[in-house]
């Protein structure tokens, strides 16, 4: 509506005597972005740059050694152990990504759909867990899975167990759970509005032409949301390749993630270009994956149409 | 009945009632723990105590981390709603060329892995010889925050009436007292609301403080620390309890803020929708 408005004045001002209001516009909107464009521009963008470059160089003892190379990418690529922690850290964001989305996905339709007079306030339930401490809540993760936690004992207490089993925390599967309640809200936001955006008369329409609640779900409803169930992918996938917290403290040896690597890299081994390669890798190839995941599923609609 | 209905009627508030149980339950271990009168967090409860939280009262060091994590999270907070007003004023108020991708890199942080970002603010940082301290934090924790704010801000300005300020003009305000007297009221919830989540973002921060901070810890830095050592995890509970209730008030407040700023301009939509 507004937005309406704005176009229909700035296109007033083109064509009328107005070409000069037309540039203020232009002028005026730059100037006052430019602070906080300048602000990502310089702390976000160009170090991004510079990690690149690095991955380039060379660590020369405690100085960089500026030739060109593809070592760091060599190493970053063939050597097992980041081999298997890339490797690791991509399955456990999809498992997670996935496993999140179809956890949501229930939730945000039942919002959406059935939340009534109530939806503000259930989306406001859903958030406010997500807004305290995550190295809390990955701590609470330790707290239940440990070998003397709350889970072990709680178990042993009912009887269902005689002993605490060390089977719970310190292994992927830890990791995969404590990373798909941490990031479970995020993934609900993006489904729920796209499901607030399916025209509820299109419904009505598949009722009226036969279709049964699950027929028209599936072809009504699901193709529609889709937009959102991507996103949802791509926040929770693309985050968590780089999750360091939550490795740290429940993964154990068996869950060790490709940001510990890096971490270390920029810590203790003080490689600094074999970090940045570290980060360059892990950032393109999640990207790809996620690439492949959203083509897959556009795909997979397709067929299914 | 038909499963459909049934689907509807009773499964999914049933599974929606799962969800909020499997979201809450490991978040409200904490206070039940911090609590319990015993050194490990076992189950059955041992009995109550506040024991941990009059241990807390007198930890200097934890007193000077959240003396830091207070200046990091009030100078983050001020910085960050400053850069989202602009922001968030420029693209709801303005079409300009190139609006797009600026937007996108100035909500890039949203997405990108934290690790990612801090990182190459630490290379870059140390490249030009800057020494890691409270500033270096802040600095990172500012990036991070403006995205939240813009969302927050956005959802404040956006269906912002001109008409009410080109009024304000006409019966010949200046631009300062038209700011000052009309749009300002309109927004200021908007605002509060963006400090309070930027500043909640602030204190709970890990990642980016942990890569940027020098020898002066923030709590959650702290509390990494302190995971080390087995015997102090009640104390780390009864700390974490406290953030987790100032987190919680703070959001709350903040939503409120924000959809009293949403109702005054008359949209929906923002931080949690």
């Amino acid at each position: 509506m507004t937005a309406t408005a704005d176009n229909a004045r700035s296109q007033l001002a083109g064509t009328g005597a107005g070409r000069p209001l037309l540039h203020s516009e232009q002028a005026k909107g730059l100037a006052l972005v430019s602070p906080t464009f300048l602000y990502a521009f310089v702390l976000l963008l160009l170090p991004i740059l510079v990690v690149v470059a690095h991955s380039f160089w060379t660590q020369d003892y405690l100085t960089i050694d500026r030739t060109f190379t593809l070592e760091n990418y060599r190493l970053a690529l063939t050597e097992p152990i980041y081999q298997d922690l890339l490797l690791r850290s991509i399955f456990i964001s999809v498992t997670v990504s996935i496993v999140t989305v179809i956890l949501a996905y229930p939730i945000a339709y039942f919002i959406s759909f059935h939340g009534g007079p109530h939806k503000n306030l259930w989306l406001f339930i859903i958030m406010v867990p997500f807004w305290t401490s995550y190295l809390l809540r990955v701590m609470s993760w330790k707290v239940i899975l440990g070998y003397q936690g709350v889970l072990n004992t709680g178990l042993m207490g009912v009887g269902i167990i005689d002993e605490p089993s060390s089977a719970l925390l310190y292994n992927t599967t830890a990791v995969v759970i404590t990373l798909t309640h941490a990031w479970a809200a995020f993934a609900i936001l993006p489904i729920f509005v796209s499901l607030e955006k399916v025209d509820r008369s299109l419904l009505e329409a598949a009722r009226d032409l036969g279709d049964g609640p699950v027929r028209s779900f599936l072809r009504v409803t699901l193709p529609l949301s889709l937009p959102g169930v991507i996103a949802a992918l791509l926040i929770v996938m693309i985050p968590t390749v780089g999750d360091y917290v939550t490795p740290r403290l429940v993964g154990g040896t068996d869950g060790v993630m490709i940001a510990n690597a890096i971490q270390a890299q920029f810590g203790r081994a003080a490689n600094w270009p074999l970090g940045a390669a570290l980060s360059v890798t892990t950032m393109v190839a999640v990207s790809l994956v996620a690439a492949t995941v959203v083509i897959g599923i556009r795909t997979l609609a397709r067929a299914f149409r | 009945m038909t499963l459909a209905r049934r689907l509807a009627l009773f499964w999914l508030p049933a599974y929606a009632a799962f969800y909020v149980l499997f979201l809450y339950a490991p978040v409200l271990l904490l206070p039940l723990f911090s609590v319990n009168d015993s050194a490990t967090p076992t189950l059955p409860l041992a009995g109550f105590t506040l024991r941990w939280y009059s241990q807390l009262a007198g930890n200097q060091e934890m007193i000077n981390a959240a003396w830091n994590s207070l200046r990091v999270g009030v100078s983050a907070a001020v910085l960050s709603t400053l850069l989202g007003i602009c922001g968030a004023r420029a693209l709801t108020r303005y079409r300009f060329a190139g609006q797009r991708p600026m937007g996108a890199l100035i909500m890039a942080p949203l997405i990108l892995p934290e690790i990612i970002v801090g990182v190459s603010l630490l290379l870059v940082l140390l490249s030009f010889g800057m020494s890691l301290s409270l500033v270096t934090v802040t600095l990172g924790h500012v990036l991070i925050c403006v995205p939240y704010s813009m969302v927050v801000l956005m959802s404040g300005f956006e269906g912002f009436d001109r008409s009410l300020e080109e009024a304000s003009a006409d019966l010949g305000e200046s631009a300062f007292g038209t700011f000052r007297r009309v749009t300002l009221p309109m927004v200021a919830p908007a605002i509060l609301s963006s400090l309070l989540v930027s500043f909640t973002i602030s204190l709970d921060e890990f990642i980016i403080a942990f890569f940027l901070s020098g020898p002066d810890p923030t709590l959650p830095i702290y509390i990494f620390g302190q995971l080390r050592f087995a015997a102090r995890l009640p104390a780390v509970l009864a700390l974490g309890t406290i953030m987790l209730v100032a987190s919680f008030l703070l959001v709350t407040i903040a939503e409120i803020l924000r959809r009293r700023a949403a109702r005054r301009t008359h949209t929906s939509g923002g931080l949690f929708v």
